[in-house]
C-alpha cells in the first residue's frame, strides 16, 4: 500500500513539474535541440529532481545518475562520435546542461566540469593518441575528469601559478598544491597547470594530464560547502609527482592560453547551470504563490509578488538569451569571449536574485529544508564565484569592449 | 528474423496540459498547446525496439496519421530506435474526423503494402480513450490480436501474450502475423540519447496520402458537442446515519 501511495505521490509531483513544459515551448529552437531539451528535461525530472535533496544532505556523488547521463551522451556532448561523444554543438550542450541543473545543480556542475573543463582542453589541444587515451574512457559516465588551475595562493590571479613542473629524463615532476578542485574525490584524471619556466611569467605555464590516482598525488579533505554538496571539492597535493613526458598537453608554455580558452567555454557551461538553478527556483516560487492564500486570495494575485515574479523571469530570460548567443557564436567559430563572460555574469547574478526572491515569496517555508528553495539559494551562490568571479567577468567584458572601441 | 514491425504513434495533447474546451463547443483548444507522443505509443515503440535489439525482428517502421506536425512524433520514435517512418498526411476536416476506423483502415493497407508481420500499437490514445484501433486493425486484416499486453514473448511463428484483464492476467498464444496493443506495465520507455537524436535526423520519413493507399476517410460519426465535465459540487456533512440515508433517498440516489 505504501509503495502504491509513494508511486502516486511521485506521479503527482512529476505531473505538476511537467505542466510547466507548456509554459515555455521553445518553438524557436531547431527540432534536434527541442528533442534534446525534452529528453534531458524528462531525465532530470524523473531521475534527478526526486533525489537532489537527498544527495545534498548526504554530500553523495550521484554515480548511478552520472553513468546514465554518460549513456545518454551528456557527459561528452561536443566530443566527436569517433571518440565516443555525442558530436553535438555547444547550443545543445547549454540547453541540455540547463535542464540537468534544473533537476540537480550538483549533477549539473559535475557534468559541466567533465565536458568543458576536462574534455574541452584535451579535445582542443591534445594529440590523437592523447585523445584516445584521455577522452574516450571519460565519455561514458564511468570516469569523470577535473581541472586544476586555482591554488591556495591564487584564484583570480591565475598567472601567478606556484605549482612547478621540472623535466627529469622522461618524466615531468610536479610539486605544489591546487585548491578548490571540483570532482577531486571522484575524478580519474585532471588537467593540471604548472610553471615550467618562471622567468617567462604567465607564458611559462604549461598544462599536463595527470591520472588519478598516481604516486605523489594526494587529495586534501573534502570541503564542507554551502551548496552543490553532491559534488566533491578538495585540494590536489603534488609531492614529486611524476607524469610521463607524453602527458604534456599542447606545447610548452601554452598553459595560460589553454586555461583562458578553456574557461571561456566553461563559462557557457556555468551560465547554463545557473539558468537551471534559476528556473528551478522560479518554478518553486510560482507554484507556491498560486497555492498559498493570504488576505483572502492566492498571493500570486498581489502586485508585490507579481512584480517579483516579473523581475525574476526577466533576469532569467535575458541571461538565457545571452547564454544561447555565446554558444551560437562559439558554434559558428566566431569570437565569443565577451559574450561568454556576459552570459556567466548575468546568469549567475540572475540565479542569486531569483533564489533569493524565491525564498522571500515562500516566506517561512522558504527557510526550511522541506521545500527546495533553500537548496537553490545555497547552490546559486557559488555560480558567482567559480570559473571566474563576477568581478573578473566585469574586467573581461570591459577589456573586450574597450578593445572594440579602440579598434 | 526477417520480420518487419509496424508501430503506430499518435500525436496527442501532452498529458500534463490543462485541457480547455473551445467556446464554440466543437472540440478542445489545440492551437499553441504542447503536444507529445501518446504515452502508450511510447511503450509500443520501446517494445518494438527491444525486439529488434534481441534480433528477433529486422525492421521497425513508425507510422503516424495527421498533419505536418505528426512528423515530430515520428522523429521521436526514430530517436528511440525505429528504423524509418511513414507519415500519412491527413489534415483539415479529414484530420478532425479521423477516428479509429479510418486509422485502422490505413494501418491495414500499410501492413499489406510493407509486408509486415507484427503491428504494435498503444492500447488507447489519451485524447479520445477509444481503445479501438488495435482491435479494428486486426479485424480488417483478419489477424489474431493480443490486446492490453503486459508481456510479449516472441516464439518462431507465434507470440505468447500476457494480457491484463479485469479478473487478473490472461496468457494467450497467437499466431503471427498479429496485432498487439501495449498496456502500461509492458515496459519502461527509454530516454532518447543524444547520439540517437542526431541519427534520427538521417533516417527516412516517407509521406503518403490516404488516397494512395486506397483508403476512404469518410467519417461514420458526427461530434454534436464537446463540453467541460460538470463542476464538482461541495459535499454536505450529516450528523447521523439516518440523516445520510434520508439525504440519499431525497436526491434519488437510492
Amino acid at each position: 500500500m505504501a509503495a502504491i501511495l509513494c508511486r502516486a505521490r511521485k506521479a503527482l509531483t512529476l505531473r505538476s513539474l511537467r505542466c510547466l513544459h507548456s509554459v515555455y515551448q521553445m518553438a524557436e529552437l531547431p527540432e534536434t535541440h527541442q528533442m534534446l531539451r525534452q529528453t534531458c528535461r524528462d531525465f532530470a525530472e524523473k531521475e534527478l529532481a526526486p533525489i537532489a535533496s537527498q544527495l545534498d544532505k548526504e554530500h553523495r556523488f550521484p554515480a548511478e545518475q552520472v553513468q546514465k547521463l554518460g549513456a545518454m551522451g551528456l557527459m561528452a556532448v561536443e566530443v566527436p562520435e569517433q571518440f565516443g561523444g555525442a558530436g553535438l554543438d555547444y547550443l545543445a550542450y547549454a540547453i541540455g546542461l540547463e535542464e540537468i541543473s534544473r533537476g540537480c545543480a550538483s549533477t549539473g556542475v559535475i557534468t559541466s566540469v567533465n565536458n568543458s573543463l576536462y574534455l574541452g582542453p584535451v579535445l582542443k589541444f591534445g594529440t590523437e593518441e592523447q585523445k584516445h587515451k584521455w577522452i574516450t574512457p571519460f565519455t561514458t559516465g564511468q570516469k569523470v575528469g577535473c581541472f586544476a588551475l586555482s591554488e591556495p595562493g591564487n584564484g583570480s590571479d591565475a598567472g601567478a601559478a606556484s605549482t612547478v613542473a621540472r623535466l627529469e629524463g622522461d618524466h615531468w615532476v610536479l610539486n605544489g598544491t591546487k585548491a578548490w578542485i571540483t570532482n577531486a574525490w571522484d575524478a580519474s584524471a585532471a588537467v593540471v597547470f604548472a610553471t615550467t619556466d618562471k622567468t617567462l611569467k604567465h607564458k611559462g605555464i604549461s598544462a599536463f594530464v595527470v591520472p588519478i590516482p598516481t604516486p605523489g598525488l594526494s587529495l586534501g579533505k573534502k570541503e564542507d560547502k554551502l551548496g552543490i554538496r553532491a559534488s566533491s571539492t578538495a585540494n590536489l597535493i603534488f609531492e614529486d609527482c611524476r607524469v610521463p613526458k607524453s602527458n604534456l598537453l599542447g606545447e610548452l608554455g601554452m598553459g595560460f592560453k589553454i586555461a583562458m580558452q578553456t574557461l571561456d567555454c566553461g563559462r557557457i557551461g556555468i551560465a547554463a547551470q545557473a539558468l537551471g538553478i534559476g528556473q528551478a527556483a522560479l518554478d518553486c516560487a510560482v507554484d507556491y504563490a498560486e497555492k498559498r492564500t493570504a488576505f483572502g486570495a492566492p498571493i500570486s494575485k498581489m502586485q508585490a509578488i507579481q512584480f517579483k515574479i516579473a523581475d525574476m523571469a526577466l533576469a532569467l530570460e535575458s541571461a538565457r538569451l545571452l547564454t544561447w548567443r555565446a554558444a551560437m557564436l562559439k558554434d559558428n567559430k566566431s569570437p565569443f569571449t565577451k559574450e561568454a563572460a556576459m552570459a556567466k555574469l548575468s546568469a549567475s547574478e540572475a540565479a542569486t536574485l531569483i533564489s533569493h526572491q524565491s525564498i522571500q515569496i515562500l516566506g517561512g517555508m522558504g527557510y526550511v529544508t522541506d521545500m527546495p528553495a533553500e537548496r537553490h539559494y545555497r547552490d546559486a551562490r557559488i555560480t558567482e564565484i567559480y570559473e571566474g568571479t563576477s568581478e573578473i567577468q566585469r574586467l573581461v567584458i570591459s577589456s573586450q569592449i574597450l578593445k572594440e572601441y579602440r579598434g | 528474423m526477417s520480420a518487419r514491425v509496424l508501430v503506430g504513434v499518435k500525436r496527442v495533447i501532452d498529458y500534463a496540459v490543462k485541457i480547455r474546451v473551445k467556446p464554440d463547443k466543437t472540440g478542445v483548444v489545440t492551437d499553441g498547446v504542447k503536444h507529445s507522443m501518446n504515452p502508450f505509443c511510447e511503450i509500443a515503440v520501446e517494445e518494438a525496439v527491444r525486439l529488434k535489439e534481441k534480433k528477433l525482428i529486422k525492421e521497425v517502421i513508425a507510422v503516424s496519421c495527421g498533419p505536418q506536425q505528426s512528423q515530430e512524433t515520428i522523429r521521436t520514435a526514430l530517436a528511440m530506435g525505429a528504423d524509418r517512418g511513414i507519415h500519412v498526411d491527413v489534415s483539415g476536416k479529414d484530420y478532425e474526423n479521423l477516428g479509429p476506423l479510418q486509422v485502422s483502415k490505413i494501418l491495414a493497407a500499410l501492413a499489406k503494402k510493407e509486408d509486415v508481420r507484427l503491428i504494435i500499437l498503444g492500447k488507447q490514445a489519451i485524447d479520445d480513450d477509444c481503445n479501438q484501433t488495435g482491435q479494428m486493425t486486426a479485424a480488417l486484416l483478419d489477424w489474431p490480436q493480443g490486446t492490453f499486453a503486459s508481456q510479449v514473448d516472441f516464439q518462431e511463428d507465434s507470440l505468447k501474450v500476457e494480457r491484463e484483464i479485469d479478473g487478473g492476467l490472461e496468457t494467450i498464444k497467437i499466431k503471427m502475423p498479429a496485432v498487439v496493443t501495449a498496456d502500461l506495465r509492458l515496459n519502461e520507455p527509454r530516454y532518447a540519447t543524444l547520439p540517437n537524436i542526431m541519427k534520427a535526423k538521417k533516417k527516412k520519413i516517407d509521406t503518403v496520402k490516404p488516397s494512395d493507399l486506397g483508403v476512404d476517410l469518410s467519417p461514420q460519426l458526427e461530434v454534436l458537442s464537446v463540453e467541460e465535465p460538470s463542476q464538482r459540487q461541495a459535499g454536505v456533512k450529516v450528523e447521523t446515519v439516518e440523516d445520510l440515508i434520508k439525504k440519499l433517498r431525497d436526491s434519488g440516489r437510492i
